[in-house]
């Protein structure tokens, strides 16, 4: 059953997914793990928001995981998000010069995250984003979501996704504040994700 | 009124009976759990009600969510994957192996990623502040784990049986015993969070969360195998689990256009 015969791929179907649950606060988050920025770097970018129901009830036990490029674009392949100490068995956290692109963030018992990255350079035909994972308890499935930047205006009107969707739809994709044009980082970014009702984030499907 | 395990029982039912409508009237088979699954109360306003955008990736090869982050030796001890070997004590319970391969949708293996663990003690209990049930804790037992795959994908735990335990959704709701499992392949679409269980569960039939995979072969996925070769003599108990991860990834487009 659980014995994948892989020289039957008509057998190899997916596992499915699970809820993550409410009681994975001692296993899933790590120290620093909404620190993706390099310390000191000048391309960072503070991001936060909150996670609200369908009865605009912001959620205490949902978490987020970042991941996007390095402001050239670049998709890191650098591992360190999570660093072990190998004799105490703790965290040590990042090293603070190499940007993973990775990060994990809880809500807290308002229901607000917050991270700190560098701004992601565009890709391909997309205006520049980050790409979202939303967990929590109550997801059955989790949904992927994107942060978008809202200085970026010319090239989301050309970006294949933000230039398929109506005008409020396509709202709950784009951050709001920022660095006001320069891109800077000298403000928090906003981005709230709402599961449900009016205001509902875009959530993605990938095929 | 209280929400009773019949209660729940009967909404299963009719869950399951509305799916098997579905697939006789030609919809296709149901791999994942509905996202609004009412007998599990907490997605009812946790559930989009807007479907989903969906992105074909074949569109561009450039796509943030076509790669994946990258994990390594320095995110892992040695003794991770040992959740018997964390504390100075021995934990109370049965030990078991926990073993099986990464696959992607071709059945190929997914090397060198990471698979996160985390679960109750032998009692029901976790070590998660948060966590209400009176069972009591091992202080020789947080429950958490962590492992890269290999070359072949495959992965191994040595762990605790875990314990069912009762969480306050109905009047006398337990949860089969269970293993959460999180999971990354080679793409950022192929993340998987998801649970292990055990064969033979008898509380199954009453659980809203593994019902709400209403497809009965893909429910059967999430159930490990009795492998007695697994077994470690004078040890362990062997359960063999393989994981298949879904979404599409730069691999598979490559061979598959
Ligand atoms: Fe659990």
């Amino acid at each position: 059953m659980t014995k994948i015969d892989t020289a039957r791929p008509e057998t190899v179907l997916p596992t499915p997914s699970h809820t993550v649950g409410p009681f994975y606060g001692h296993a899933l988050p790590f120290p620093g793990g909404g620190d993706i920025a390099p310390l000191g770097h000048p391309e960072t970018v503070t991001l936060h928001g909150y996670v609200y129901d369908g009865e605009g009830r912001p959620l205490p036990d949902a978490f987020l995981e970042l991941w996007g490029a390095d402001p050239e674009g670049r998709l890191s392949r650098v591992d360190g998000s999570m660093r072990r100490d190998p004799a105490g068995g703790g965290y040590l956290g990042r090293n603070g010069v190499e940007f993973t692109g990775w990060g994990r963030v809880q809500t807290d018992a308002d229901g607000h995250w917050s991270a700190r990255t560098l701004r992601p350079g565009a890709r391909g035909r997309s205006a520049p984003y980050l790409s979202v994972c939303v967990f929590a308890r109550g997801l059955l499935v989790h949904l992927f979501t994107r942060i978008y930047f809202p200085e970026d205006t010319a090239a989301h009107a050309a970006d294949p996704l933000l230039s398929r969707l109506d005008e409020a739809r396509r709202a709950t994709l784009v951050a709001r504040g920022g660095g006001g044009g320069g891109g800077g980082g000298k403000d928090a970014y906003r981005f709230d994700v709402r599961l449900q009702g009016e205001g509902e984030t875009v959530f993605l499907e990938f095929r | 009124m209280t929400l009773t395990q019949h209660d729940i029982d009967l909404e299963i039912a009719a869950e399951r009976a509305a799916y098997e409508k579905r697939i006789a009237g030609g919809a296709p088979v149901e791999h994942q759990p509905r996202r609004d699954y009412a007998p599990y109360r907490s997605s009812v306003l946790r559930h989009p009600k807007q479907p989903p955008v969906t992105i074909d990736v074949g569109t561009d090869p450039e796509l943030v969510e076509l790669a994946s982050p990258a994990f390594g030796e320095r995110d892992v001890t040695e003794t991770d994957n040992d959740l018997t070997r964390q504390h100075t004590g021995e934990p109370i319970g049965e030990r078991i192996t926990v073993s099986g391969r990464l696959l992607d949708r071709a059945g190929r293996p997914v090397r060198g990623q990471l698979i996160e663990i985390w679960q109750a003690n032998s009692a029901g209990r976790y070590a998660h502040r948060r966590e209400q049930h009176d069972a009591p804790l091992d202080p020789n037992f947080t429950g958490v784990g962590r492992t890269l795959t290999d070359d072949t994908g495959s992965y191994r735990f040595t762990t605790i049986q875990p314990g069912p335990y009762p969480w306050r959704q109905h009047l006398n709701a337990w949860r089969p015993a269970h293993i959460h499992f999180s999971l990354f392949g080679t793409a950022f679409t192929q993340r998987l969070v998801t649970q292990m269980y055990f064969p033979g569960d008898p509380l199954f039939p009453h659980d809203p969360i593994i019902q709400s995979v209403t497809d009965d072969a893909a429910r059967q996925r999430l159930v490990a195998t009795y492998d007695h070769a697994l077994s470690v003599p004078e040890f362990s108990m062997g359960y063999h689990w393989d994981i298949v991860l879904d979404g599409p990834h730069a691999t598979w487009i490559e061979e598959g256009r």
